[in-house]
């Protein structure tokens, strides 16, 4: 299956909250919640931002990195924890803004923080089975995390957006495939009508995040015959700096394949953005014959693991939208009391 | 400005979504929203459908202290005339800290929620603006 990346592009709101005035206001200390989680700063969406905005401008980004016609996209996925509306799909309304209806197909996807990459998994398949020209997948959110609770630190908003396609000339990265591992498992929820997500504390490490990335990770590497040392880069869903890098150590990888991709640091958790922001990050960078292994997960729970190699045409199209590092520049940083506000933390009546 | 019927702003939607507004093939002239007539060339008028780039410049602005019902959280906020480079006026909020905007300022547009019906109704969405260097 000859399928891969036709575009990419990213969008991450210019605002930002630092960890310790978040952690100055519960009386928490910033300096040990820093080391442990390697988060220093998070993003915060403006008043008038969400899900959906941040899924347009990421998609808006992608079709104009590459100047594609978004008529040909035949099918329009979101994946997000954190759609606008209960009932009401995002999807549609990012197809309406960047003008590819009406003849196509659309859905929103949820499964955590894989249900972006979950997407892209779907356009692979209608792409390569010709039923579509052009597939968009995206992964937004606006995560939130509630007031005092340890996810406050880096729940973040951002969203990414992949154009996936196979016709071979138009590919800047071919995903030579890809590998699930999935179980069910209570670490993570939110009730229909509740504002705030649920987490069962340490149960998201070992059972959850750690078990699933390493189900799918190697599950790919044994399906494809290749081993960490085959790949330049290395990206693993990213909840905070620590667990990505312990992730690829007990795999076998090593930091240099991380880092590039690792933009939580300054950017907080994006949820369903956030391994598809570091796959984007990683591509910002890498050179025509590089390999890229990535893999995200999503709470409840799944891994979903890419094989992917980066084509010559990356060079022709990688400066026509900003990039990660251009996002993630001149941020305006803001205080708690202007964070509730734009988080909707405090209830107007 | 927005607070109409869900049907009334559906109809409008793909407008204020994209800025698509008309152009006048016999006379060169541009309209936003658009029209069914130009008001020139009138019956000879040849109208087609065109997509703003949504580049342009800001003519004036105001800022907003008082909101209308449903803005006050967001204030202080901007509300300008944005000239697009075709030549058509619309009215927009500006996303830019208060202290920044200036007339004749360069703008580029982005898509935003431009209100919604509390907390039970339709969020809308469109257009607004951002300054170019961003
Ligand atoms: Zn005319």
């Amino acid at each position: 299956m000859s399928v891969g990346i036709v575009s990419y592009g990213a969008y991450i709101p210019r605002y930002r909250i630092k960890v310790e005035n978040i952690a100055r206001v519960w009386g928490d200390n910033a300096d040990i919640l820093i080391a442990g989680l390697m988060v220093t700063e998070k993003s915060v969406p403006d008043l008038d931002e969400d899900t959906a905005t941040i899924a347009v401008e990421a998609a808006r980004s992608a079709i104009m990195r590459s100047d594609i016609d978004a008529q040909r996209i035949g099918a329009v996925y979101t994946g997000s924890e954190s759609h606008p509306y209960a009932v009401k799909p995002t999807s549609t309304i990012v197809a309406e803004a960047i003008g590819s209806t009406p003849v196509m197909t659309a859905a929103d996807f949820e499964l955590a923080c894989k249900a972006g990459t979950a997407a892209i998994q779907a356009c692979m398949g209608l792409v390569g089975s010709d039923m579509v020209d052009l597939g968009l997948a995206i992964g937004a959110d606006v995560s939130q995390g509630a007031p005092g609770d340890a996810l406050e630190y880096t729940a973040a908003a951002g969203g990414v957006a992949y154009l996936i396609g196979k016709k071979k000339s138009e590919l800047v990265a071919v995903i030579e495939n890809t590998y699930s591992f999935t179980t069910d498992i209570p670490d993570f929820w939110r009730r229909e009508g509740m504002s705030y997500p649920e987490h069962a504390g340490r149960f998201t490490g070992e059972p959850g995040y750690f078990k699933h990335v390493k189900g799918a990770a190697n599950g790919l590497m044994e399906m494809i015959d290749t081993k960490p040392s085959d790949y330049d880069y290395a990206v693993f869903h990213q909840p905070n700096g620590k667990f990505p890098l312990r992730v690829a150590k007990m795999l076998g990888f090593n930091k240099e394949q991380v880092k590039p991709g690792l933009v939580v640091s300054r950017l907080g958790n994006t949820y369903s953005g956030s391994c598809m922001m570091g796959i984007a990050a990683t591509l910002d960078q890498a050179e025509p014959g590089d390999r890229i292994f990535a893999t995200a997960f999503g709470s409840g729970a799944g891994g979903d693991a890419f094989s992917i190699t980066v084509t010559d045409r990356i060079e022709d199209i990688r400066n026509g939208a900003p990039t990660v590092e251009d996002l993630l520049k001149n941020p305006i940083y803001m205080d708690y009391a202007m964070y509730a506000k734009h988080k909707g933390k405090i209830k107007l009546i | 400005m927005i607070f109409v019927s869900v049907a009334r702003f559906w109809r409008k939607q793909v407008h204020r979504y994209n800025l698509i507004g008309t152009y006048c093939k016999e006379c060169g002239e541009y309209y936003y929203p658009p029209r069914n007539m130009c008001p020139t060339c009138r019956r000879d008028g040849k109208l087609e459908s065109y997509k703003f780039s949504g580049n342009g410049e800001i003519v004036t602005y105001t800022i907003i202290h008082t909101a209308a019902e449903g803005f006050e959280h967001q204030t202080p906020y901007v509300l300008a005339i944005v000239k697009l480079d075709e030549g058509p006026r619309l009215t927009s909020q500006i996303v830019v800290e208060p202290g920044e905007i200036k007339i004749g300022m360069r703008v580029k547009p982005v898509f935003r929620k431009l209100g919604e019906s509390g907390n039970r109704g339709m969020i809308y969405y469109g257009t607004k603006f951002i300054p170019e260097y961003e």
